[in-house]
């Protein structure tokens, strides 16, 4: 299993391969479609939507704003109830320190509940690294698994994959893996399931220990909650003699009453139902289990020190974002580069490792249109636009002393926009241009104006991936010496 | 210097320049109640799910449970689970390959939710081990119409972190290909519930 997002290309390359599989675009735009109307019908059952947000928002930023007290305080808790408490730095330190249970209790296998921080650290690979297999056990992140594929959505990570494809990642790959696919086999979603679950059933029953991530982990009384669909998680926490949980500093509530506000916003945004299959929530070691859980930083505290960005951690990985995504929906998850995709990617990546420091991350804050509607359907009100710009500024800042084209033509359109002269000009210029191009202006955009096709370079930077409007055939100020002073 | 000494130090100085006070948390939520009765929506929330519902009485309960069972030849039974089973067969520890090959399991329930559907284990009395709901196959849970509360705030008030619980809605199910709902990935591929009324 090889697959990652490591040396992925910048998210315009990216994006611009993923436009032209119409396979892809096919099965996105019905899934964010589908998965859209679900939310919005279950979103609409509930009066005090609004304020379940304003209430999940505030809990969220209460407790960030004294981070410090509620992981001392979650430490102690967890510790009273025999729970053993490590904490990482970074992804090396967590990989390292999972790689170091797995070895005390002499398992080379693992089997786990699919989470968004084991990913982010890559820790699949860096047990593999220690001989250690980890078996991803929900379905969608076995298909990825088994296909050697990148998952491209937080929520159904294989949502990228038909049917058919599916069949036949099975056939090819899961006797390699253990019990195979039965010979007959067809595309039906039922006896696909049912594949997967023989497959996995072996895994369950002989696993010795789990990893898990957490949803929530409650400060006050060290509970961590899990939030499921397929009972694979509860097959994770359950069965095994040994769990480990890899939970980001970020997912902290203060006390158990607190839930009662995620445990409505979560499932609703998420997969539009009004409550998922399975909750699960533990506190310690329960029911003779061996309990690890693993505080992770990996650069939350450096999102945690942008004022601005600061929000993002708020994010309950709902996925709500993605599936409202204009952008999203044409390129899918893998052109952003990261297991975090979509518009909690674009903030996420950039706040979690920096601006400045890899053009892929650096590209992620352009990945959006600004059309706001991440922010609307985002249950805990991250106000992702305006997290997007304040990044564009600090990559704009991080690049100043190699300008970039774009910077270049904000320079002279900054010169021609300071004298009102060299404004008259440039617009007289432009009227013209406007009076040829948008003869010639091959599209239509809403609305009806005229739009350019591609733009010679450098324009084509810009105009690649958008629709340029041919200019007005008369400038504003020119219509007002015509007109205005009548 | 520890992870955990760093970690901390950074948080500290993330937050150095940051106001202190909290915002308030509006908990208006807390008090709204569905309108109607709770039991009848909570029957309807159920059956949405693809759960099977029996409605019965303390009287007709053992009937419904032996027509729940089915063709259910074995079915663990909890500790402190009131009623006779046909085919009991009592929580020794049993490990998960030997639940594997058990037909059914029955359970009783904390609470139960009715604007979601949902039923809540918190695995005392009755309710076995969190296990024993997860590998047989069917999973019978009665549940008396006084355990139904409105809403999920209501559950989370109730309920005590103390104990392990496991919230269930609906049978196990992926909708992971082509989006297709399919029952019963890994947990029990049925859940039947026994509404007695009280
Ligand atoms: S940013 Fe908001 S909408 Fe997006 S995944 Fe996070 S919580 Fe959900």
């Amino acid at each position: 299993m090889s697959a990652t997002f490591v040396g992925m290309p910048a998210f315009p390359a990216a994006a611009r391969e993923a436009l032209s599989d119409t396979q892809l675009r096919r099965n996105l735009a019905h899934a964010t479609g589908t998965i859209r109307a679900k939310r919005a019908a279950v979103v609409g059952e509930v009066d005090e939507w609004e304020e379940l947000r304003l209430a999940g928002a505030a809990i969220k930023d209460n407790t960030l704003r004294h981070l410090d007290e509620h992981l001392l305080r979650l430490e102690e808790s967890l510790t009273d109830r025999g729970a053993t408490v490590h904490w990482a730095r970074d992804a090396a330190e967590a990989c390292e320190i999972v790689a170091s249970i797995a070895k005390q209790h002499a398992v080379d296998e693992v089997v786990k509940v699919k989470s968004m921080a084991t990913q982010e650290i890559g820790l699949n690979e860096a047990l593999a690294a220690q001989g250690i297999t980890a078996w991803e056990t929900d379905l969608a992140e076995l298909i990825v698994q088994l296909g050697d594929d990148l998952p491209s959505h937080i929520l159904v990570p294989a949502i990228h994959r038909n049917r058919a494809e599916i069949r036949e990642i099975f056939r090819d790959k899961m006797a390699a893996a253990g019990r195979p696919a039965p010979d007959d086999l067809s595309d039906r979603p039922a006896e696909l399931a049912g594949a997967a679950r023989l497959h996995l059933r072996e895994k369950f029953l002989r696993a010795r220990m789990a990893v898990s991530g957490a949803n929530f982990a409650v400060a006050e009384t060290g509970t961590l909650v899990v939030v499921e669909s397929e009972g694979n998680g509860r097959m994770c926490l359950t069965l095994p003699e040994v769990v480990v949980s890899v939970v980001g500093i970020e997912k902290i509530v203060p006390t158990w009453s607190d839930l009662d506000v995620f445990l409505q916003l979560l499932p609703r945004s998420s997969t539009g139902e009004r409550m998922n299959p399975y909750t699960s929530t533990w506190s310690g070691a329960t029911e003779g289990q061996e309990a690890h859980v693993v505080l992770l930083d990996n650069g939350r505290t450096r999102a945690l020190a942008d004022e601005v960005g600061r929000q993002a951690l708020r994010c309950i990985r709902c996925s709500a974002c993605l599936n409202v995504c204009p952008v999203y929906e044409r390129t899918g998850g893998h052109a952003y580069g990261s297991v975090y995709p979509g518009p909690i990617g674009a903030i996420l990546n950039p706040l979690l490792r920096g601006t400045g420091v890899d053009d892929q991350v650096d590209s992620l804050p352009y990945a959006s249109s600004l059309c706001g509607a991440c922010f609307e359907a985002c249950p805990v009100r991250i106000d992702i636009p305006e997290v997007l710009v304040h990044l564009r500024s600090k990559v704009v800042d991080a690049h100043r002393s190699a300008p970039k084209a774009e910077a270049v033509a904000m320079k002279s359109a900054s010169w021609v926009l300071a004298d009102s002269k060299r404004l008259g000009l440039a617009e007289r210029g432009l009227g013209l241009a406007g009076r040829l191009l948008g003869r010639f202006g091959r599209k239509v955009m809403p609305g009806g104006r005229r739009a350019l096709g591609r733009l010679p370079w450098p324009g084509s930077l810009w105009s690649n991936a958008r629709d340029v409007p041919a200019p007005p055939v008369e400038s504003f100020r020119a219509w007002w010496r015509r007109e205005g002073r009548r | 210097m520890s992870a955990r000494e760093e970690i901390l130090g950074r948080v500290r100085s993330a937050l150095a320049a940051t106001d202190p006070s909290e915002a308030p948390v509006p908990r208006g939520y807390r008090s709204v109640v569905p309108a109607g009765d709770v039991v009848e929506l909570f029957a309807e929330r159920l059956v949405d799910y693809r759960a099977e519902l029996t409605r019965c009485t303390a009287d007709t309960l053992p009937a419904a449970l032996a027509d729940a069972l089915g063709t259910a030849e074995s079915v663990l039974v909890p500790d402190g689970f009131p009623w006779e089973v046909p085919g009991g067969v009592p929580d020794t520890g049993q490990s998960a390959a030997e639940l594997d090959r058990l037909d059914a399991v029955v359970t009783l329930a904390a609470l139960a939710i009715a604007t979601t559907g949902t039923i809540v284990l918190d695995h005392g009395r009755g309710q076995g081990r969190r296990v024993v709901s997860l590998v047989p196959d069917r999973h019978v849970c009665v549940l008396r119409t006084d355990q139904i509360v409105p809403g999920v705030p209501q559950a989370v008030a109730a309920l005590s972190p103390d104990r392990p619980q496991t919230w269930i809605s609906g049978p196990s199910a992926t909708s992971d290909i082509e989006l297709n709902r399919v029952e019963g990935v890994h947990g029990p591929r049925t859940l039947h519930v026994l509404l007695v009324s009280s």
